[in-house]
């Protein structure tokens, strides 16, 4: 009998997990309807927000959260590679366990802290070391010129992209370090043994043997920089416009008009297109993740058949 | 992988020279592997030197006795300390039993049966799923339903971030358990339910824990569930029926604004969340170390 109660619970927990995630796209495809009702997918491309005049797209929101991304990526990818190398193959194994928990900390620090020293320490060093001098360099060179013009005040996509970027390091720097270390020695051993260098066996064996397992870090990482919300919000000046590409400019993404203006945003229109954002990104996310998850399933069952 | 063509090398200076640009490279490469490591950790200490240097000097007695100022007047941050304690104490009590069934589930009864698999497919997914979303989830479920902000909206949505958290950590330490150790045990004859609350429940023991209080650690520092669903107050509050205070709403909010008294206090709390983060994440991490 009490085996039975207890077993009941555990699989009505397992159960209640699957309903999370249902609920979930039940209660904002609900709460988006409206929106969703009056614009359909045009919602996607138009870029108008006005909550004055009752006029709603998603443009701008999407374009700042694939931006700040993207330059994340950017950054982030090579760093964590580099990070997982050393991790792996050079560093010394007492300092293994210190700089892999270090790497770790760095995820463990709350989103609010990244925010508020990237607007108050980071955004003003920036300004005045990075962005001054490429203005100074680059204006008046076409594209690029366009690229970094506006105001260098240390808020905006570019910001906003460099503090992603120090966030997501963590995850994807030990996904990497983990599927790394899934290579079997012999493996790279046979390969030192021919006398290649350190960088030849993890160019040609190590990420041949566990790219896809690498691509589902990054993706990992993409997952992780598309839904962050409170150290975006603080860097990335809520500015709906889109006239200037310039990464120097204020923007907004789709997680920072939600913490912007979703408690304010009475009921009606406005709320219902903040929650069709919000579905958005879920969307967007979810796939990322999933596919994320797909690619290091793979290598884990590819894993036991090569070895 | 198409194998590189084999080239005829033909005297020992190209031989030699060969050798050196290898060499080269390798060592370009491995300069830029020990720079990517330095620019990680890097971070890491310039963020806390400078929660250091400007949360530090906000540390006073006030800070936990006073309830959040008006602008450019004296206070402390008392009623948001107590928000963010009653709803993180809460949320774990909530999200921690459900995330552990779940997780006994996966490990124990049915590890490769349809169930499991999307459990454990969509638990990744919740993961790693904006924490703003889990927000607009409980607003439609709780705060639209009962037209009112509230601190009870609050402690679900931070427990929904718990349970994943939980799920994951929990499954992970009881597959590690021998399986002879639940097999003498069910050879003499106990039932199920007590193999695994006796048996490898306790032995898992350590590992659940540190699942537990990584989940507590990360509630903590989450802002962007409560910005609509616990809201804020300026006052001290114990009803869950009202909006709640909380300190990263507190900081987002006193951040955010042009007064100095308010920025210090923001830093001040920065501070303390900090701390109490990173220390629970360390005492997690000593934890397994001891197992």
């Amino acid at each position: 009998m009490a085996d039975r109660i207890f077993g009941f619970f555990a699989k009505g927990a397992a159960y209640l997990t699957l309903g999370l995630l249902i609920g979930i796209l039940v209660s904002l495809v609900i709460g988006a309807w409206p929106a969703i009702d009056k614009y359909g997918l045009s919602f996607l491309w138009r870029s108008q927000w006005d909550p004055v005049q009752q006029e709603f797209g998603g443009l701008v929101m999407i374009y700042g959260t694939l931006a700040t991304s993207i330059i994340a990526l950017l950054i982030a990818v090579p760093v964590s590679f580099g990070i997982a190398l050393f991790l792996t193959e050079l560093s010394p194994a007492w300092l293994k366990r210190p700089l892999g928990t270090a790497i770790e900390l760095l995820a463990a620090v709350p989103s609010i802290v990244y925010g508020m020293w990237g607007l108050m320490v980071f955004g003003p060093i920036l300004a005045e070391y990075v962005q001054a001098p490429l203005q100074s360099l680059l204006t008046g060179i076409p594209y690029l010129g366009a690229l970094v013009s506006g105001p260098p005040v240390g808020i905006g996509i570019l910001s906003a992209g460099i503090i992603l970027a120090i966030m997501v390091i963590p995850f994807i720097a030990s996904v990497m370090r983990d599927v790394f270390e899934v290579v079997p020695p012999m493996l790279k051993e046979s390969a030192y043994g021919l006398g290649a260098t350190t960088w030849e066996v993890v160019s040609t064996i190590v990420l041949p043997f566990t790219k896809t397992g690498v691509l589902g870090a990054i993706m990992l990482g993409l997952g992780r920089a598309l839904g962050e919300t409170m150290a975006v919000t603080f860097v990335i000046g809520n500015m709906n416009q889109l006239t200037s590409l310039s990464v120097f400019e204020a923007a907004n993404s789709i997680t920072s008009a939600l913490a912007n203006e979703f408690a304010e945003a009475g009921a009606g229109l406005h709320q219902a297109s903040l929650i069709y954002l919000g579905l958005v990104l879920f969307f967007i996310t979810f796939v990322v993740l999933a596919f994320s998850k797909l690619l290091l399933v793979r290598l884990k069952k590819s894993e036991g058949a090569k070895s | 992988m198409s194998a590189t063509p084999v080239q005829k090398v033909n005297s020992m200076a190209e031989r030699q020279a060969r050798y050196n640009s290898r060499n080269r490279v390798n060592t370009v490469a491995l300069i830029l592997a020990v720079g990517a490591m330095a620019f990680g950790v890097f971070w890491l200490i310039w963020i806390l030197i400078e929660t250091f240097r400007l949360g530090l000097g906000g540390m006073s007695l006030a800070l936990f006795t006073q309830m959040t100022p008006p602008p450019n007047e004296v206070g402390g941050l008392a009623n948001a300390i107590w928000g963010s304690l009653v709803m993180v104490v809460l949320a774990t009590l909530i999200g921690t039993p459900i995330g552990v069934m779940a997780g006994i589930y996966l490990a124990e009864y049915e590890p490769r049966g349809w169930l499991a698999e999307t459990t454990r497919f969509v638990n990744d997914i919740l993961l790693s799923a904006p924490s703003i979303v889990i927000g607009l989830f409980i607003y439609s479920l709780v705060v639209a339903q009962f037209k009112s902000f509230s601190g009870i909206a609050g402690v679900l949505a931070l427990a929904l971030i718990v349970i994943p958290v939980v799920i994951r950590t929990t499954e992970n330490m009881l597959a590690l358990v021998p399986a002879g150790l639940r097999e003498a045990t069910y050879a003499l004859g106990t039932p199920k339910w007590k193999v695994i609350t006796k048996i490898t429940l306790r032995s898992a023991q350590a590992g659940v824990l540190t699942g537990i209080l990584l989940a507590v650690a990360r509630i903590s520092g989450e802002t962007a569930p409560l910005l609509f669903t616990a809201l804020s107050n300026q006052f001290w509050n114990s009803d869950l029926s009202k909006p709640m205070a909380s300190l990263p709403v507190t900081i987002f909010k006193f951040a955010m604004s042009p007064y100095e008294n308010w920025q210090e206090l923001a830093w001040a709390g920065v501070f303390l969340i900090t701390m109490a983060v990173l220390g629970l994440n360390i005492l997690a991490r000593v934890l397994t170390r001891q197992k």
